[in-house]
């Protein structure tokens, strides 16, 4: 009924081929572009630049994290350091005068070098020690930051980052960074969705599934994995730069510290690998569920008139964030995305059921 | 920069070190039995300590009580992880069992922190503060103490793999499908092997929350442990041992040299570039066994 399927026949390969042949899909992304083009209008100004725009930087960085984990099936414990790169190469360069556009791709391209560093990990070896080498390269990138006074400004210390200024116009009000932001993030979804019918995604999935079949057919794993790490890593420091320029406004090492990769995989995680509408979602479920469960508890406990203290509500949010990663897998391993895809194939055939999916 | 000075920083790392093999044998033992990498033994050291807390100043026993009551509580929790989170996990790819393991880390960790506080708590085992000299070096007593358990349980362990249940860990750990075959019960074995290693991580909780006070730092000993697992192989006990005295000795000499080079807080610094240069030139480790995946 909804998903309506009748009537759709492909009669060129354009058609056949298109990202969304169902027009409910169609209508349905019509509406949510609608209403992120709207949603400056539409919603207050405090959850536009507290909850809207940090949801779409951490959606791209999502994006680009799933394409090395999701799409290729390697591992990547230092994400954030490659986002950071990209942030504190974009800053240095604003600061010392290039313009922003030409910036932000230098961070891009800065992140991309230090990213096929990680990828070199990746040539050796696999797997459990893959995850280790990226997670101990994660901080030794966090050392190196934090203690090179070039790069951090000495130890403890924050970058200014500079007004934004995009071809000439400077962007200071929340509304245009949030344009910014939902450019960026509508850039990066639109890649991905691309990337799963060129020859590269399908070369990628084939290196996942298994290596040695993919070098069978003629993939050449090594050059696959590098340029998945090389690209995910552009999307991660642009995807740093533009968190720092329209979310924070100021760079620090613990911005991007070990944590944030760990937050960035739960992201992964919890959205659904190799998803992209399940990245959308699981970077605002990681995002803002902690805080609103925390508010609920608080909530509750003030109904109850029971006594938080304000040390359990300051761990609290931590607890539901491990708790959520811990259900997550045991009750759908594959995410927000897999339970969009199910309640998705259920109205693919609504009423009949007994229909094949 | 006199001999007589390294000289010392290398046996107090040395001493240090096989505190780190304490972490570094929960992660073998869990590894070796299950192919588990437990990145969850640096929350569980943790939750040790605050257990044993929870008995000595919360219940007001005595210590010598209170830690093998601690011992049996984190037992129980390594049980209930395993039986709850890790089993149904069994055969899913590896990313899901990493993941499993660190949202069981932040989750154990945050739980540990609402319910026992997150100030720093001392914990006094008896081991007095003042230096012991051995000749002309300085060592510290608290390590003396922690090696000397440390070197107890391996030398318990080695014992345990020459037992019934200990022959029976070791054919889980060579091949649970052979094992099974047999009708030997992996799962209660890999249960079994949780178990062990919550009470190291109990041990290793009660022995560094005696020298750097109880709090969430403890749970940083999981860089040091996994480092110690990997340099002397996953899966050898005897390795973490070794490695355990060999990163020990490493860390305090090159950090004592390089922090008044760098300015300090290289001690990471060194653990991480020896992971690194460990997985990259040999990735199985002193010790470990020959079969990992490369390309």
């Amino acid at each position: 009924m909804l998903f309506r399927q009748a009537g759709i026949r492909h009669t060129d390969y354009a058609s056949d081929r298109a990202l969304f042949p169902i027009p409910a899909d169609r209508a349905m992304i019509v509406a949510l572009l609608a209403f992120g083009l709207l949603a400056p209008v539409l919603v207050s100004s405090l959850a536009l630049s507290s909850y809207l725009t940090p949801w779409l930087v951490w959606t791209s960085a999502t994006l680009g994290l799933n394409l090395i984990i999701g799409w290729a099936g390697q591992f990547h414990f230092g994400y954030a350091a490659v986002m950071a790169i990209g942030a504190y190469t974009t800053v240095h360069g604003v600061r010392a005068g290039i313009p922003w556009e030409i910036a932000v791709v230098l961070g891009g391209l800065m992140s991309t070098v230090i990213g096929v560093v990680f990828a070199f990990a990746a040539l050796r070896v696999k797997g459990l020690y893959l995850a280790l080498s990226t997670l101990a390269l994660q901080f030794v990138m966090d050392w190196v930051i934090s203690h090179v006074p070039a790069i951090s400004g000495g130890v403890g210390a924050t970058l200014q980052a500079p007004a934004m200024r995009l071809l000439g116009q400077p962007i200071k009000s929340e509304v245009g960074l949030y344009y910014v932001a939902l450019a960026w993030a509508l850039l990066v979804t639109l890649f991905m969705l691309n990337l799963r019918r060129t020859a590269l995604g399908r070369a990628l999935v084939a290196v996942r599934e298994k290596d040695y079949a993919a070098a069978v057919i003629g993939v050449q794993a090594f050059r696959y994995k590098l340029v998945a790490f090389a690209t995910s890593s552009f999307i991660g420091g642009v995807s740093g730069a533009v968190l720092i320029f329209t979310f924070y406004h100021a760079v620090t090492p613990e911005q991007f510290a070990v944590n944030v990769s760990i937050e960035l995989l739960a992201m992964v995680i919890v959205g659904g690998l190799a998803s992209i509408i399940g990245s959308w979602f699981g970077a605002a479920f990681i995002l803002l569920m902690p805080g609103q469960i925390n508010a609920l508890i608080a909530w509750i406990a003030k109904l109850l008139g029971a006594d938080i203290g304000i040390e359990t509500l300051a761990h609290l949010p931590h607890a539901v964030y491990g708790a959520l990663i811990v259900g997550f897998l045991l009750v759908e391993p594959m995410g927000l995305g897999k339970l969009y895809a199910n309640v998705r194939n259920y109205l693919l055939v609504w009423p009949f059921g007994y229909a094949r999916k | 920069m006199d001999l007589m000075y390294l000289l010392e920083l290398g046996v107090n790392g040395a001493l240090s070190g096989l505190m780190y093999s304490l972490v570094a044998m929960g992660i073998v033992l869990i590894y070796k039995s299950s192919s588990v990498p437990n990145l969850a033994q640096g929350a569980l050291t943790m939750v040790g300590a605050y257990v044993v807390l929870a008995f000595a100043d919360g219940a007001g026993l005595p210590m010598w009580a209170a830690i093998p009551l601690a011992m049996i509580t984190m037992m129980g929790l390594g049980l209930t992880i395993e039986r709850v989170a890790l089993r149904r996990l069994a055969g899913r790819p590896i990313v899901m069992i990493l993941m499993m393991t660190l949202g069981l880390d932040i989750f154990l960790r945050a739980v540990t922190l609402v319910i026992g506080g997150g100030t720093a708590r001392p914990l006094k085992i008896g081991v007095s503060d003042a230096p012991l000299f051995l000749g002309p070096l300085l060592l510290n007593r608290a390590y003396v103490v922690g090696a000397v358990v440390a070197l107890l349980l391996f030398a318990v362990f080695v014992f345990f793999f020459r037992t019934r249940r200990g022959v029976v860990l070791r054919a889980i750990a060579d091949d649970y499908m052979a094992s099974w075959a047999v009708g030997i019960s992996v799962e209660r074995g890999v249960a079994f092997s949780w178990a062990l290693s919550s009470l190291v991580a109990t041990a290793a909780g009660v022995l560094w929350g005696s020298i750097q006070g109880v709090d969430q730092s403890l749970s940083l000993l999981l860089l040091k442990g996994i480092t110690v697992a990997v340099l002397g192989g996953m899966d050898s006990l005897g390795g973490a041992i070794l490695a355990g005295i060999g990163l020990g000795v490493f860390e305090a000499v090159a950090s004592g040299v390089l922090d008044p080079m760098l300015g300090g807080g290289s001690r990471d610094l060194v653990v991480a570039l020896v992971l690194i240069l460990t997985i990259m030139i040999r990735p199985h480790g002193l010790f470990g066994r020959h079969d990992i995946e490369r390309l």
